[in-house]
Formats: C-alpha cells, sequence, structure tokens
C-alpha cells in the first residue's frame, strides 16, 4: 500500500534555509531549486519540520469539515489529549457535550477504548511473557520510524489496534444498534492531535482498511468548541464513560499506568526515541523491560502539532481532570474485554513489515559498490554539515550524489575549489606571452592580484587542510 | 529514488570498515557498531543479518572499552558474509573457557554499576557467529574473529 504523508510543503512560504532538513530525524527533507522538498516514503509525519519552520511553509493536513455531509449519521471520536485543551473550570462531561454541539449526532470517546486496549496490551505482554520488550503501537510516527530505521525490531511492535481503530467500531456497533441505522451511512471521525494519525487512517498498518471515516485536526474545531463552551448551559452536559485510565493515554506515562506494567519505560520526544531504539537494537534492554511506551511527541498527544494548549499545562491539566473520574470498571467489564481479546478482536490484521527504502540498490553487490563510492566522496567533502547544498549532512550528500540525486558541485566548498583550481589554470594559460610580444609590468601586477584572490580561502575552512588524493 | 550507474555491477563488491576504539571511553560506546548497522541498511542486507552483526559487533566493541586501552573493530563486507575483527591491546584472557560462560565476568564493579560486564559478551558473539575464532595473549592482548552470512544471497 501507498505510504500517505500528511506533511505539504507550501512552495510559496518556503524561503530555502536548511531549518527542516537539519531537523529531520529520517532526513527525508532537502532543499532543491531554492525549496524544500519532502520524500513522502522517509518522512514518518513526526512534525518536526513543522515546528523549527520559521516561515510555516511545512502544513500538517487533516481533512476539512465538509467530509461530514457525506454520512447521514456522523459520530466524533475525541483523542483524551482533547479534553487538555480548555480552561479547567471545564468539566470533561461539559467538553464532550460541546464536541456533539460543533455538529456530531454523537459522541464516543477515544479514551473508552484505550480502557479496553490497556487490558489487551495487559493480556497480551502476560501471554507473551520474557519475548519483550513490547513497543506500544498507538503512536503512528513511532511504528514509522521501527519500520524504517529500525527494520529489526517491527517484530516488538505490540499487535494490537489503537485505541482508535476500537472506538470506530465500537460506536458504528452501537449506533447500528440504539438508533438503527445502516452501516455505510454511519460516519466515524476521529478529532486527532496530529496529522500522523492522519496518515494512519489513510494507510493503515495494522489494517487493510481503517474504521475510521476521517480525521480533523483538534486546532481546526478549537475555537468553535470554545465559543460553544461559552454558551453552555451549566447542567448541559453527557457524562464522561471512559476511566481516569482511559484518559491518561493522552500524556505520556498514562499508557504505562492503564496497562500495568511491572517493567516499563515510557519515553518522549522523537529525537529521544532515536537514541533509544538504537540501544535496543544492539540488544541492550531485552532482559529488563516488558513495555516500552514510545511517543513521537514531548508529553504524548498533548504536545501534538494539532493541539491548542502548551503540552506541560495540558499535562496537568489532563491529570487533574483525571483524578476526579473512577479510575475503575464497572464489576464484569473487565472479564468481558478479557473474552473479546480472547476472541482475537483487538488483534491486528497485518504484520508490521520493515520499510526497505533505506537501501541504496536492490542488488546487494551494487549497493556495497554504491556504498564504496559514497565513503569516498565523503573523504572529500568538507564535514561541516552546513547545509548549504541542501541536503542535511555531508554523508546524506555523499549517499545522494550515489543515488544520483546530487552532484559533488552541490557543496559549495567543493565548487569553490573546482573555481579555484580552474583560475590557476586559466591565470597559467595567460601567463604564456608568445615569444614575439613584449611583457607589461602592469598587466602582470593584476594577475598576480588575480591570483593571490583565488587562492584566499573563506573563514570557516581557514583551518582545513587540503584534502589529498587516496 | 534514482540510482547511480555502476561500471562494475557484475563483479562482486567488498567493502573493509575500520574504526579506532578508546578503552574506557564509554561516552563513546557502540558509535562504530551503530556507523556498521547504518551501512549494512544501506546495502540493504535481511534485518536478521543487520541484527546479529549490530550485537556481535556491539558485543566486541564493548569488551575493547570495558577491558582494553585501545582496540580497532575493523569489518569486510561482501554480498555473502560480514566479517567482523575485533583486536585491543590489553589484558587479554587467562582462562577462555570460564569467559565463555554465560555470567562469568572479570569486569570491575565500577563498570557494573553502570550496567555493563554482566558476564554475557563473548557468550553473546557466540551466539550470533557462525564462525567465531579467539585467540589471546595474556598481557598482550585479544583478537577475536567473526563470520556472520548472508542466508538469503542465493547466488
Amino acid at each position: 500500500m501507498e505510504k500517505y504523508c500528511s506533511i505539504f510543503l507550501d512552495e510559496t512560504r518556503c524561503t530555502g534555509c536548511t531549518n527542516c532538513i537539519k531537523r529531520c530525524p529520517t532526513e527525508a527533507i532537502r532543499v532543491r531549486e531554492g525549496k524544500a522538498k519532502i520524500f513522502p516514503e522517509l518522512c514518518i509525519n513526526c512534525s518536526e519540520c513543522v515546528r523549527i519552520c520559521p516561515n510555516r511553509a511545512p502544513v500538517p493536513q487533516a481533512d476539512s469539515k465538509e467530509i461530514l455531509s457525506n454520512y447521514r449519521y456522523k459520530i466524533a471520536l475525541p483523542d483524551p489529549a482533547i479534553f487538555a485543551q480548555f480552561k479547567t473550570k471545564y468539566t470533561p462531561h461539559q467538553i464532550l457535550a460541546a464536541i456533539a454541539a460543533v455538529g456530531f449526532d454523537g459522541v464516543y470517546e477515544v479514551a473508552r477504548a484505550a480502557d479496553e486496549v490497556s487490558v489487551a496490551i495487559r493480556e497480551f505482554i502476560a501471554d507473551h511473557k520474557g519475548e519483550g520488550p513490547w513497543i506500544s503501537s498507538s503512536c503512528p510516527a513511532v511504528v514509522h520510524l521501527i519500520q524504517l530505521r529500525f527494520p529489526t525490531l517491527t517484530e516488538q511492535i505490540l499487535p494490537i489496534l489503537s485505541p482508535v481503530e476500537i472506538a470506530a467500531r465500537r460506536a458504528k456497533e452501537e449506533a447500528a444498534l440504539q438508533a438503527n441505522i445502516p452501516r455505510q451511512e454511519i460516519g466515524c471521525f476521529y478529532l486527532t492531535p496530529c496529522p500522523a494519525q492522519v496518515a494512519a487512517i489513510r494507510s493503515p498498518y495494522f489494517l487493510e482498511k481503517s474504521n475510521v471515516d476521517g480525521a480533523l485536526a483538534i486546532s481546526s474545531l478549537y475555537s468553535e468548541l470554545r465559543v460553544k463552551l461559552a454558551k453552555l448551559e451549566k447542567q448541559e452536559e453527557s457524562p464522561v464513560k471512559a476511566t481516569s485510565l482511559g484518559l491518561a493515554w493522552g500524556r505520556i506515562g498514562g499508557q504505562t499506568k492503564a496497562v500495568q506494567a511491572d517493567n516499563f519505560l515510557t519515553l518522549d520526544g522523537v529525537f529521544n526515541l532515536l537514541e533509544l531504539l538504537e540501544e535496543i537494537e544492539l540488544d541492550r534492554f531485552n532482559n529488563n523491560v516488558d513495555f516500552l511506551e514510545c511517543q513521537n511527541c514531548q508529553g504524548g498527544c498533548v504536545g501534538g502539532i494539532f493541539t491548542a494548549e502548551n503540552p506541560f499545562v495540558a499535562r496537568v491539566t489532563l491529570r487533574r481532570m483525571t483524578n476526579k473520574l473512577p479510575a475503575k470498571f464497572e464489576p464484569g467489564h473487565e472479564e468481558k474485554i478479557r473474552q473479546y481479546y480472547r476472541e482475537g478482536f483487538y488483534n491486528a490484521e497485518k504484520k508490521v513489515e520493515p520499510y526497505c527504502i533505506m537501501s541504496l540498490d536492490q542488488d546487494i553487490s551494487k549497493a556495497i559498490y554504491m556504498v564504496e563510492q559514497s565513503e569516498k566522496i565523503l573523504k572529500h567533502l568538507p564535514g561541516l554539515d552546513c547545509g548549504a547544498c541542501g541536503s542535511p549532512t555531508c554523508r546524506t550528500l555523499a549517499e545522494d550524489i550515489v543515488r544520483g540525486l546530487a552532484s559533488e558541485t552541490d557543496c559549495m566548498f567543493i565548487l569553490r575549489e573546482k573555481v579555484q583550481s580552474l583560475a590557476e589554470q586559466m591565470l597559467s594559460l595567460a601567463l604564456k606571452v608568445p615569444p614575439v610580444t613584449v611583457v607589461q609590468r602592469q598587466i602582470m601586477k593584476t594577475q598576480q592580484e588575480v591570483l593571490e584572490l583565488a587562492k584566499r580561502i573563506p573563514p570557516p575552512l581557514a583551518r582545513r587542510e587540503p584534502k589529498k588524493e587516496d | 529514488m534514482k540510482n547511480g550507474t555502476n561500471p562494475e555491477a557484475d563483479r562482486d563488491q567488498k567493502i573493509c570498515l575500520s574504526f579506532n576504539v578508546e578503552g574506557g571511553n564509554f561516552l563513546a560506546a557502540g558509535e562504530a557498531s551503530i556507523r556498521l548497522k547504518h551501512t549494512l541498511q544501506h546495502i540493504g542486507y535481511p534485518a536478521s543479518l543487520i541484527r546479529r552483526v549490530a550485537v556481535a559487533a556491539y558485543e566486541a566493541e564493548m569488551n575493547i572499552i570495558i577491558h582494553a586501552d585501545s582496540g580497532v573493530l575493523k569489518a569486510e563486507v561482501t554480498p555473502e558474509a560480514v566479517t567482523i575483527w575485533a583486536e585491543d591491546k590489553g589484558p587479554g584472557i587467562e582462562d577462555i573457557g570460564l569467559a565463555m560462560q554465560e555470567g562469568y565476568s572479570t569486569a570491575p564493579n565500577y563498570i557494573r554499576e553502570m550496567g555493563f560486564g554482566a558476564g554475557m559478551g563473548l557468550p553473546n558473539i557466540k551466539r550470533c557467529a557462525d564462525i567465531f575464532e579467539i585467540e589471546t595473549h595474556v598481557g598482550v592482548g585479544t583478537k577475536i574473529r567473526i563470520v556472520i552470512f548472508n542466508k538469503q544471497k542465493t547466488n
């Protein structure tokens, strides 16, 4: 299936500065012809480029509200992070009522499904004791990062569907039963904190087709929700059915708390992930950790790019809110979930496969040759990782050159060296005076000045030794 | 992505990589193995092979950092196999039989407190390797040779 990239680059805003290419954790961006280009097959939708760009050129994509009109019965699936976006004077029950008032016929909390998924994960880990560490799979950016950069860890991704998928299934079941509406006329819309979830709905990694029919950015509904909340009558509320543990999924550590894992590790921020996954791939944690809660965004989903509130404030808001809700299921509910788990209700339908996009060529001999070439090229590059060539590092430029995507003279230092040697050649030719001509001193002096200028080294390279040919 | 041209595509290729490893420098721990791993990813070996090479190389690299004064990690990469040499100047191993036992370690306490030196290094390397050779001289140093075959390479 085609991998969907939910970050669109607005070229009219891009100035060709190199902030994003240097920041991208998967080196998925290059600057070409003065504009940044995202390679969709390398993009994990982590939103780092959106965060760093001074011109707001990378635009995270989600569905517009117009898609709601395609369905007769519309259900909102609000992410737990949404509850942390408003002032603490509003209760979660009021926020749910406001969401319904924005234009939905029903609301099914993703947190309710998170409650179920937590039990399923707990059971799964107990069934596969000692085979860990199991890596949480609800953050799509994490899954894509592993597929791309840590192919050997794909087998350790928890093969349990994410809460939003379960929420959509449950919501459709419930609506079909209660409101007596045919399933194809029910639309489920995720109110998402990030574009990675949008991509995961359009090209799901555990399913052939997602149960979710669209994803709206929380930020796109934010002002409307605020207005609705302010206008809400005091008694107007729709009771939250999730437990505090389901709601806690919106922040880092919440999932671990809900799963009640014994040996766990929580980790947020894509650069921290890169570092830790690298170590896991070298077998350093296998004996100690059963469950790894990995979140691409700092603070968990409250740190998503589609949220409005500061992630640190949002974490506190969410914690306070969840403290007021019950932490336990109704009697018998957990046993029912276990039954569903045993029937395979939460199981992934397909395996997460590694992407082979990193390799330089399908043919191993050829790829080895290309790696060898790129190592040779790398030795000639200045090693400053300045990004002026449009590739994030000298190493990536070397790889781009062997892939045929760039040329050596894209490096301004190499270009300068070439110009210098050319100037020297021209000068030495110019100095060759035909025997029949008398040499004029003035001309000699100008030529000498040109030569001096050509030899001058730019400041960043002042202490750089000229590279020797191998 | 487009590929560069290779006039010698038919000839079997190999590359040699070499990394200096500094004894006692835990800040640099894993750097050589991670570099090697990324190179193998770019070549496109199967994930299982990359994992075995990465783990074996990492353990060998750590052995140099923990026990030796200095050393070199070298790798020769061909379509059929990856060969790693880890050679160090260091104390050598007094009893190889003991060192090959799981859980046996001569690492000092401060290193164990850092989470290293669990006595799994050599046994782990052996588990990952298709060929494992060790040569050691007390007071001089240790040489390890590890070969891991690419079983998916058919021709």
